[in-house]
């Protein structure tokens, strides 16, 4: 069941085109990484889904309906560029935020005590947001951004401004949410985050959807049959035992023995090389090369 | 519009809550009533009464002088010289010296004392004895005392306006000219400090990147509109303050005072009284007659329509200017940058607020006609004009034309401001709010 469906999305400022013709579709209950470098155009699609802009053509369904204006309800945006009003006291913008999500007063303020305490910084409640750090006004955003408990969650770049300590909290609040069954948009460049964390990504660049898919799927297809060899051997060329079909993409001499990374022609298995490797030398490690997601973004943009 | 009640709350109360308008709000009454009262006093305390020793050696003048409340005068039925150096035993604060004439009447008087006699007391010697000496002459030349009388009646204009039914009303040019110098002065005021305030509301919203999770939340012309109107309030009820304030505190000072403040009022009366004619008559009734004048002047003056066009140049004049002070806003990043904007929007303010002056002293001319009839200058030159009593037809005509280029400019302001808040970093060019306004 798609949570979010983005159809054929068309999008022009006067003077460049920033989406042209992109799809998305978003599962329910999963975490869906927004790719691409900046300037790529997912901004702009994070805020036609916010219904902050709207698209030339196209069309952006939640849950099935057509994007209308009580959707908003519905979604928690926590917007790359985001602050918060500074001479303001903590809790009184926490409220008018939830409030302006749709949360009646008591309400958003029994929740805004249950997520207060849980972080630990019910102290705050009172103090105006300019005397905060930055991580500290941050952890304020997060906690409005999903006071309302919407179904999905947007959150452009999230943990820029995070020390590691809140990073990891924050990793984990989200996977907790999307346990909770709720839906997460991720954009973000940081390529460690996405794999750590999302279900799907779809990678944006130029304004074009250049991939998409389940993350271990788009690995899977990335793959291809290299693997990392450390071995030991008497001064003995690899050439000289494998098939030429057999590519091999480097040899060298380390510390303890040698190093070497080979491809498989696509009719061979592991066990055809590890056959040959044993009788020839003495494996240390072993392991098959899977692209990061890092090594495919790169590699993806580079081709485009 | 739930949504925008928000705004609108959140704009209220934490702009009333700031110290910064609680001092404006209870400094802004002090200063005027001070501007009101202090003078009255000042001249109710320096005021002590003065004894003034005559030494008449012409002989003309033997209880020529009226004693007033401030002022008494005796003769003093000595010398001069001895006059001079014992008038401060014998309790006078000065002499007065009116040497024996050359000729006939005298031509110079003198008074001795270690102070400033003051300005008052001078005046008001001059002219009693220049009235003394003009009657004076006038009986030697042949003149009979009613002759004299009067002579010395003031003349005072009555300017009656024929209405166009036929009516005749009485007119007080200077009051409406007050009425509507005081009316035009406070819209261009609180256009302009709200105004700005709106400006800056936007450029913080921008500086400290919350506008983007507002309007994920609500659209950016309730954003807009909400802080627009919520500010609106908040200088309606600054305005309100201050004229409650203000009344309270001349009203407590005038019960405070009560005493020195009649003697004030009685002596500025004797001052422009007396002086003209000694036997008083006359004059009491011409300022009777003056003070009926003013009342009647006030009678005449159309509260209702006064009142109500306030209320509706002092809102629309400011939503119009509002509107484009946050489209301003949003095409900026801070403060700076915002001159170049703000310059050529003010410019119709700043016109209409020079050119009070010329539409209050013709307020049926061309300028005046013109500039109440233009949406960026009518808040403040239509008001001018509307104690004298316009037509209603350009009244009317006047609010059309205003509301109309309100919802235009909002219209306008809503688009740059919609695309304006999002945009960081490049100072648009008019080039690119043009470019704004067809997204």
């Amino acid at each position: 069941m798609e949570l979010l469906v983005a159809e054929n999305i068309h999008k022009s400022f006067s003077n460049h085109k920033a989406l042209n013709g992109v799809s998305i579709s978003v599962p329910e209950s999963s975490i869906f990484g927004l790719l691409g470098p900046n300037g790529a155009g997912k901004t702009t699609l994070i805020r036609i889904i916010n219904q902050i802009t709207a698209a030339d053509s196209g069309n952006v369904y939640l849950d099935g309906e057509i994007l209308k204006p009580n959707h908003i309800e519905y979604i928690g945006y926590l917007p790359e560029e985001r602050g918060l009003y500074k001479k303001m006291k903590v809790g009184e913008q926490a409220i008018y935020l939830a409030m302006l999500k749709g949360l009646s007063k008591k309400e958003a303020k029994k929740q805004l005590k249950y997520w207060f305490e849980k972080y630990e910084i019910a102290s705050w409640w009172g103090r105006k947001v300019e005397e905060l750090s930055k991580g500290m006004q941050q952890k304020v955003q997060f906690i409005v951004t999903i006071l309302h408990k919407p179904k999905l969650l947007i959150f452009d770049e999230p943990f820029s401004g995070f020390d590691p300590i809140n990073t990891e909290l924050l990793k984990e609040e989200i996977l907790n949410l999307r346990d909770e069954g709720a839906t997460v948009i991720f954009s973000t460049h940081n390529m460690a985050s996405v794999e750590e964390i999302c279900d799907h990504i779809a990678l944006i660049n130029k304004s074009e959807k250049i991939l998409d898919g389940k993350v271990t799927e788009i690995k899977d297809a990335y793959k291809n049959s290299t693997y990392e060899l450390e071995y030991e051997a008497n001064n003995i060329k690899l050439a000289s035992f494998l098939p030429p079909d057999f590519s091999i993409l480097s040899e060298e001499k380390t510390e303890k023995g040698y190093q070497a990374r080979i491809q498989l022609p696509s009719d061979k298995y592991t066990n055809d090389l590890l056959k040959l490797m044993m009788q020839n030398s003495h494996i240390n490690l072993f392991k098959e090369l899977i692209p990061s997601m890092n090594e495919i973004f790169i590699r993806r943009v580079t081709e485009n | 519009m739930n949504k925008i009640w928000l705004v609108i709350q959140r704009e209220y109360s934490t702009r009333v809550r700031k110290k910064s308008f609680i001092i404006m709000t209870i400094l802004g009454p002090l200063l005027m009533a001070a501007v009101m009262i202090v003078p009255v006093y000042l001249a109710s305390i320096s005021d002590e009464t003065k004894t003034v020793g005559v030494v008449d050696e012409s002989g003309f003048f033997e209880n020529a002088f009226k004693d007033t409340d401030k002022i008494k005068f005796k003769d003093m039925h000595l010398d001069i010289a001895a006059a001079k150096r014992n008038y401060e035993k014998l309790d006078y604060n000065m002499v007065l010296y009116i040497p024996k004439p050359a000729y006939t009447y005298p031509q110079k008087i003198f008074i001795y004392s270690n102070k400033e006699p003051g300005l008052n007391v001078e005046r008001y010697i001059r002219n009693s004895i220049n009235n003394d000496l003009r009657t004076m002459r006038l009986k030697n030349a042949g003149v009979s005392n009613d002759l004299i009388k009067t002579m010395k009646n003031s003349i005072s204009i009555s300017t009656i306006k024929i209405t166009d039914t036929g009516k005749e009303e009485k007119r007080m040019g200077q009051l409406y000219f007050i009425i509507g110098m005081v009316l035009a002065i406070s819209i261009y005021f609180f256009i302009f400090l709200y105004g700005t305030q709106v400006m800056r509301g936007v450029i913080e919203e921008k500086t400290s990147r919350i506008v983007e999770v507002i309007i994920s939340s609500i659209k950016p012309f309730q954003l807009m509109m909400g802080k627009i109107i919520g500010l609106a309030l908040v200088g309606l009820t600054q305005f309100l303050l201050w004229v409650f304030l203000t009344a309270a505190i001349v009203t407590g000072a005038k019960i405070a005072f009560a005493g020195q403040l009649q003697q004030v009022e009685k002596y500025e009366m004797q001052k422009t009284g007396q002086v003209i004619d000694p036997s008083n008559k006359v004059t009491v009734n011409a300022n009777y007659d003056k003070t009926a004048e003013v009342f009647e002047a006030i009678k005449s003056i159309n509260f209702t329509v006064i009142v109500g066009s306030f209320i509706f140049y002092f809102l629309f004049g400011y939503l119009l200017y509002a509107a484009l002070f946050a489209a301003i806003g949003a095409s900026v990043d801070n403060d700076v940058d915002t001159q170049q904007f703000v310059l050529p929007v003010t410019v119709p303010l700043i016109i209409s607020i020079a050119t009070i002056q010329s539409v209050v002293n013709n307020p049926d001319g061309p300028t005046a006609l013109w500039l109440s009839m233009i949406p960026l200058t009518s808040p403040v030159s239509m008001m001018a004009r509307i104690p004298f009593g316009v037509p209603y037809w350009q009244i009317a005509l006047s609010m059309v034309l205003l509301i109309l280029t309100f919802v235009l400019t909002t219209w306008f302001a809503g688009k740059i401001y919609r695309i304006g808040i999002l945009m960081y970093g490049k100072k648009p060019s008019y080039k690119d709010l043009w470019k704004w306004l067809k997204y």
